[in-house]
């Protein structure tokens, strides 16, 4: 009975989410130790672009651009270190780029509009006990479920 | 969080690179760089995402809890140890929703999509040229209606 329930809600186990969970959370407890950085991933979309535009809106995230850019490097080379050594090698989405596309751009909105995104709010906020980020996550992970559901029941696959 | 000069220690920029390192080791073992994992979560196929997202937070916590306590600043920067607390208004609860639609769309979110390029998943370039469009359309959009939030019309740092 249990093992079915278990088989149910994680056909895949549990030790790779777990593991993997752990490194994320080990990752930036390591910049904040050092640093006092809460690093999320998202404000690099903004820093990022102030290298190419002059907008008063990416300008303030001048000082932090730098850094940003080195962290999101790391998050690039970190995965293909382990990817390309214990996992499976090279590996392509099957999911439609229209769907990547669209999506990507009102997660670039939204994780902006919203101060955060599922690193910034879900791990560093959530693990400062922030009202403000449980809040934030609480809502896109209701949203993304119905929508995703919805999508799924449109018969919209991969 | 104040901008400060951060080219203050030699060693800054290489600890963020090595937090980053980790940082995308974790979400390429918590298959997080597959956006056909969160998209099992959303469909209640696989509940590993919870795990994930728990296990990194716990940890997170502990630390938040705890380096504080051990130290008064960062040894690279000299910044205390602040918790993430962001102010709450509308935004926070649009972003949120906006992010959601995008999520539950596509099954991709800004570290994840970099873990993707990672292991070699060159056609998540879509979501990233997707997210910096996005970024960049917001940025716009606060300027047209600036003073939502304050005089620039900006967002907070944040992550």
């Amino acid at each position: 009975m249990l093992g079915e329930l278990y088989a149910t809600l994680l056909p895949n186990g549990w030790v790779t989410y777990a593991a993997g969970g752990a490194l994320i959370g080990l990752g930036t407890v390591f910049i904040y130790s050092l640093t006092g950085i809460s690093a999320g991933a998202s404000t690099f979309l903004e820093s990022t672009l102030s290298y190419v535009s002059d907008r008063p809106q990416f300008a303030q995230y001048r000082a932090s651009r730098d850094w940003r850019v080195v962290f999101s490097l790391g998050i690039v080379l970190g995965a293909a270190a382990w990817a390309f050594t214990f996992g499976d090698g090279p590996w392509l989405t099957d999911v439609q780029p229209w769907r990547l596309a669209l999506g990507g751009v009102l997660v670039g909105v939204g994780t902006r509009l919203g101060k955060g995104c599922t690193s910034g709010h879900g791990v560093c906020g959530v693990g400062s006990g922030s009202k403000t980020s449980i809040v934030n996550v609480a809502t896109f992970l209701a949203v993304a479920i119905g929508v995703a559901q919805l999508v799924a029941a449109m018969g919209v696959s991969p | 969080m104040v901008a400060k000069d951060h080219e203050s220690h030699p060693l800054f920029l290489p600890a963020v690179f090595v937090g980053g390192l980790v940082f995308g080791v974790g979400l390429a073992v918590s298959e997080m760089a597959r956006p056909e994992v969160v998209l099992d979560f959303l469909q209640f196929e696989d509940f590993g995402l919870l795990l994930v997202m728990g296990g990194a937070a716990t940890v997170t916590a502990t630390a938040y809890a705890v380096v504080g306590r051990l130290r008064d600043s960062a040894p690279l920067t000299g910044w205390d140890y602040e918790r993430r607390l962001k102010s709450f208004d509308r935004n926070v609860l649009l972003g949120g929703t906006v992010f959601g639609v995008g999520w539950g769309l596509s099954g991709i979110c800004p570290g994840a999509a970099y873990a993707s390029l990672g292991i070699g998943n060159v056609t998540i370039l879509w979501a990233i040229g997707g997210m910096f469009a996005g970024a960049y359309l917001q940025g716009w959009l606060r300027a047209v209606v600036a003073g939502d939030e304050s005089p620039a019309a900006t967002a907070e740092v944040s992550d």
